[in-house]
């Protein structure tokens, strides 16, 4: 299929869940990579795996209670991330052990409860792997109402996250509240993966979180152009992903994730100052 | 310097205990320490840490005058970070701090903080100026954007560093000497009157060391008063006003000419009377 029959495509009254598809994939891709800056730079893609698989049980709660999914993963991946850091503040633990527990044991409760719902199997699928196309209308607005506060809180917020993310402890001698700093962050990546599951699923979320943001630190050393540049690679690569599983017959998620790879794969090997190949030449001046 | 019990009035610490002679333990304190409680920048009294079960400090009473540029030395594991931030208020602790007469507890954001180098994430994308721009966090508070009067406080800092010519490069990009600069310009942004450095010369070169230590001695004659701790004995014993040998409490304090008992140093360091460390500082031969 050419790229012009998929904009056909987009445009056909015929196949208005199509555009609605592309909407959803290029919000939760602007949403994840900005809140993904941060994952990314303080080091949180672990918490961000287990957030993905902790919101599991609330949405297989609301599936079985036939609620609102983005409600109940919000509550059941917020209860998660909140435990953490609770539990996190026993030094005697370190922050991996207690993600580890907690997020295998809410992605078992998930398997669970699901396993007691009517088309288990079906539905199981739809979670992990995600159901683009089958998106109700009510929940594009959902995501967009969420990703605007989301984005929203993270840019009143942005010098006392950034304050925290440079040193806890001269922010804590600052004044600044760093638990509950961490509570926000922790609940904002949550909001961000919840609302992004039904794009790409449970298991493949952390793509849309990770991989842009990562790709975008290749490309610059400035904070707010990596949350500009983030969003950006992340829609583009939403976009495309969405025109090739369309054109080829390939699954949604999986397919923007190898998008996503190849363009990180690439910058890894080409950004400008920081890719394989320039580093390379950097050295070989150096030695000369 | 002489012996002086530890709750001489000069020193200011609880009145039950005034008439207490100094023990091997208890600080030695001279003459250089006689800053009364009232009108002291810094005030500890009876301060009691444990960390993990285990105590780090125990009973230590401290007290700084205005101007003064105070060394805190000691052996690794003696306290000396420890006491910082229990002044800063980041760890629990039983006993009195005052800053300028005030709860210490009150004054959160307004005590300038050096931390170890080591603390800070130097791989986040941020620029020198706006990594100084962060120590203005506190007197910003939430929601509010940085106005004019915090960008100067920002350019004066780095000023007084020497780093106005580096402001708009990424830290990351830093040598481990222009890299501690930039966090004493962050503290100096705080624009506060005590200032608390933890081992600032740790893995600089001697350029910036010579320079912080200038910039540190000016800070003090202008009225602000610093605390540093460090390792670097010969260094603090020459630019220092006042020494504080520390282990678990205060040993010794006073001016470096006070603190001149090889058993004070012998004693904080478990050093013998030949070791090399007495001779760095002049004490033997």
């Amino acid at each position: 299929m050419s790229f012009f029959d998929f904009l056909a495509d987009l445009t056909n009254p015929m196949l208005a869940f199509l555009p609605k598809a592309l909407l959803m994939a290029v919000m939760a891709s602007i949403i994840c990579g900005v809140v993904g800056t941060y994952v990314v730079l303080r080091g949180m893609s672990f918490i961000g795996d287990a957030v993905a698989h902790s919101v599991f049980p609330g949405l297989a709660i609301a599936f079985v209670l036939q609620g609102s999914l983005v409600l109940g993963g919000a509550v059941a991946g917020v209860c998660t991330a909140i435990l953490v850091a609770i539990f996190s503040q026993h030094r005697r633990l370190k922050e991996d052990s207690i993600i580890g527990v907690f997020f295998v044991a809410a992605f078992a409760a998930g398997i669970v409860i699901i396993s007691r719902a009517p088309g288990y199997a079906g539905s199981l699928t739809d979670f992990l792997f995600g159901s683009i196309t089958g998106i109700p209308t009510r929940d594009v607005y959902t995501v967009a109402i969420t990703g605007a506060l989301i984005i929203t809180l993270l840019v009143v917020l942005h010098k006392e996250l950034v304050a925290v993310s440079l040193d806890r402890d001269f922010a804590r001698a600052m004044g600044l509240p760093v638990f509950w700093l961490d509570i926000v962050l922790y609940v904002l990546v949550t909001l961000a993966i919840v609302v992004s599951v039904q794009t790409i699923g449970n298991i493949l979320v952390l793509a849309l979180l990770i991989t842009p943001a990562a790709a975008a630190r290749l490309l610059t050393d400035r904070l707010v152009t990596m949350m500009i540049l983030a969003p950006v690679i992340g829609a583009l690569g939403a976009f495309a992903g969405l025109y090739l599983s369309w054109g080829f017959d390939l699954p949604v998620g999986g397919t923007i994730v190898l998008v996503l790879t190849a363009v990180f794969l690439l910058l890894w090997m080409f950004a400008p100052r920081h890719g394989l190949l320039q580093r390379s030449r950097q050295r070989v001046v150096a030695h000369a | 310097m002489r012996r002086a019990d530890v709750t001489s009035p000069a020193t200011a610490a609880g009145p039950d205990q005034a008439d207490t002679p100094a023990g091997p333990d208890q600080a030695r304190t001279g003459p250089g320490t006689a800053a009364t409680a009232s009108g002291a920048a810094l005030t500890v009294t009876e301060l009691t840490v444990d960390l993990g079960g285990r105590p780090v400090l125990t009973g230590l009473n401290l007290t700084v005058g205005h101007g003064q540029f105070l060394g805190l030395l000691g052996p690794n594991g003696a306290g000396k970070t420890t006491l910082l931030r229990a002044i800063l208020g980041l760890l629990p602790h039983r006993g009195d701090i005052r800053v300028a007469g005030k709860p210490a507890a009150a004054l959160r954001g307004r005590i300038g903080y050096v931390p170890q180098r080591h603390e800070f994430t130097w791989d986040f994308p941020i620029s020198v100026e706006d990594v100084v721009l962060t120590g203005r966090s506190s007197r910003l508070g939430w929601l509010r954007r940085p106005q004019v009067a915090d960008y100067q406080a920002v350019n004066t800092a780095l000023a007084q560093v020497e780093l106005d010519h580096v402001r708009k490069r990424p830290v990351a990009e830093l040598s481990g000497g222009q890299r501690q600069r930039v966090l004493v310009a962050r503290a100096l942004a705080m624009d506060s009157q005590l200032l608390l450095l933890d081992e600032p010369f740790t893995g600089v070169d001697m350029p910036t060391a010579e320079l912080l230590t200038a910039l540190f001695g000016r800070l003090a004659a202008d009225g602000r008063t610093v605390i540093m701790s460090t390792h670097d004995l010969p260094a603090a014993m020459a630019t220092c006003t006042q020494i504080a040998l520390l282990r678990g409490t205060i040993r010794c304090h006073g001016t470096p000419d006070e603190v001149r008992d090889p058993q004070a140093w012998m004693d904080t360091f478990s050093v013998s009377a030949t070791s090399p460390l007495l001779t760095s500082i002049g004490l033997t031969t």
